[in-house]
């Protein structure tokens, strides 16, 4: 039961990896009224141990690369992550920077990947829409496991 | 005196946009030192200019933040022109004194809203982020993008506006002064708000100078200092003034910022009907071989581009002093006193842009 209201109301946890800043200000574009993404029952929050959609703009550097890892392991299961724009998909035009080591998925598995440079709030919506789908099917999965006893 | 503790402040942080760590020493609830620690968006764009083209390092100079993108490509694009001894039309200079105005319109707009965030008061948030979509739909039909336009090029700019485009423009900007005017009375004249602003974190005029603060976190506290008086692009052409406060607290920098809105509500104005005809860009030949300062006004205050090219395709060394940079000083000086729960709030009144101090 706890499942079917959860799945309407997933929280959402926004990380600046290494962006320009570009795709971090079209995410929070995305909460206010034109796009309105909390309409799909989102709301942005600053706390991981709350949040069930990691949205992350830009590559992973080096000194980043623990923190990322850290948001990541303080959410709780199950969980989604959102690649917003080209850096993070791949590195982008920072790819060959020195001190990027690449996309968000050299650190941690990433579910949607959002291209763009910078991502438009149009793509950002879907990307999380899709993102939806993949955490109820995670969710289903995970009460499955979980009802015959499985750790 | 009470026990010293310490408590890190970020880098993911609710109210922070970007990440930023501080380790705060507080006696109680107050902080008696701030210690940053930079780095988390360090991406090493400074090398990279020596292995790509000049030219082409134009799209890379616009990443350097995505919310003054128009600003870093203008500046670099302007210091290689001196250098190569280029003088770009006319229109080109006015085409990009407009697009300035509108991207400093749209980055005040933005710190509006983050302080409205900041203080919960979710409503003007959200009023002030809808007026700041006005401005990238504008962006939108000129440019193409919303926040990384790749419109500038060394010799002059990529996209012409018409006529049409100027007036719906002016239209645009005129229909956003008068709903700019209940958003800033919300901002200046509400009581919640008040409590929050009036008296927190003052800054000297003296403390101003001495730790090297610029732009509107430099103006709030008396010091009359805006790179634009210089006279790049247009801005030589166009009647301003900078805007100054004395009182040198939060709300006044939040009422210098909101003036400063209207002011460039003004020079688009001006910059619209001053516009002349002719080319846009001129061609630009060969490579560029010496070295050049350049100040200029970004809407944060002012950045210095420093270049050094050797007449090859590749520049030696790009350097870059983003307004942040030259903050931040200032802002570990605000800190000193004030409560636990005002550091965030008090961190974004400088209009931190941590993607364009680290690079």
């Amino acid at each position: 039961m706890a499942d079917l209201k959860l799945a309407k109301s997933p929280w959402m946890l926004h990380y600046d990896g290494s962006s320009c800043n570009g795709c971090d200000i079209e995410v929070l574009a995305c909460t206010t009224p034109k796009y309105d993404i909390e309409r799909f029952g989102i709301i942005n929050t600053g706390d991981p141990f709350q949040a069930d959609i990691l949205l992350i703009t830009g590559g992973v550097n080096f000194q980043n690369e623990q923190v990322i890892k850290q948001l990541y392991t303080q959410m709780p299961d199950p969980k989604v992550v959102v690649a917003v724009g080209i850096c993070a998909c791949t590195g982008g035009v920072f790819k060959d920077c020195y001190n990027i080591k690449g996309g968000i998925d050299t650190v941690i598995p990433v579910d949607v990947y959002v291209p763009g440079c910078a991502a438009r709030p149009q793509s950002i919506i879907d990307g999380v829409v899709r993102a939806l789908q993949i955490l109820q099917q995670k969710r289903e999965a995970y009460a499955a496991s979980h009802k015959h006893g499985k750790a | 005196m009470a026990k010293q503790s310490v408590v890190p402040f970020g880098p993911q942080h609710p109210v922070l946009p970007e990440p930023v760590h501080l380790d705060l020493v507080l006696e109680d609830e107050v902080v008696v030192k701030a210690v940053p620690s930079i780095g988390f968006i360090h991406r090493g764009l400074e090398k990279l200019v020596e292995t790509k083209d000049f030219k082409e390092y134009v799209y890379i100079a616009e990443r350097v933040c995505g919310i003054c993108s128009f600003g870093h490509g203008m500046g670099y694009c302007q210091c290689l022109e001196d250098i190569m001894h280029v003088e770009i039309p006319p229109r080109a200079k006015y085409l990009r004194t407009i697009w300035m105005e509108m991207s400093r319109v749209h980055s005040h707009l933005l710190w509006l809203g983050l302080l409205a965030d900041a203080l919960g008061f979710e409503s003007l948030f959200m009023q002030s982020w809808r007026l700041r979509e006005k401005i990238l739909d504008m962006f939108d039909a000129t440019t193409g993008g919303r926040v990384i336009f790749s419109v500038n090029c060394v010799g002059g700019v990529l996209k012409d506006m018409d006529d049409t485009m100027l007036k719906t423009i002016v239209d645009t900007v005129n229909d956003m002064e008068k709903e700019l005017r209940p958003i800033a009375e919300a901002f200046l004249h509400n009581y919640t708000v008040g409590t929050r602003l009036y008296g927190l974190g003052v800054l000297s005029a003296e403390h101003a100078q001495m730790m090297g603060a610029v732009g509107p976190t430099a103006r709030a506290s008396g010091v009359s200092y805006d790179a634009r008086e210089l006279g790049s692009a247009a801005y030589g052409d166009l009647d301003f003034e900078p805007i100054i406060s004395k009182e040198g607290d939060s709300l006044a920098r939040c009422d210098v910022r909101i003036r400063e809105i209207f002011q460039s509500f003004d020079l688009i104005r001006q910059a619209a009907a001053k516009i002349p005809q002719g080319p846009i860009a001129v061609p630009v030949k060969g490579n560029p071989n010496g070295e050049h300062f350049l100040q200029f006004e970004q809407p944060r205050g002012e950045a210095i581009y420093y270049i050094k090219a050797n007449g090859t395709r590749f520049i030696d060394r790009f350097r870059l002093r983003t307004p942040t940079t030259s903050n931040i000083p200032a802002m570990l000086e605000m800190l000193k006193g004030c409560q636990l729960a005002d550091v965030a709030l008090l961190i974004l009144t400088i209009d931190p842009c941590i993607s364009c101090t680290e690079r």
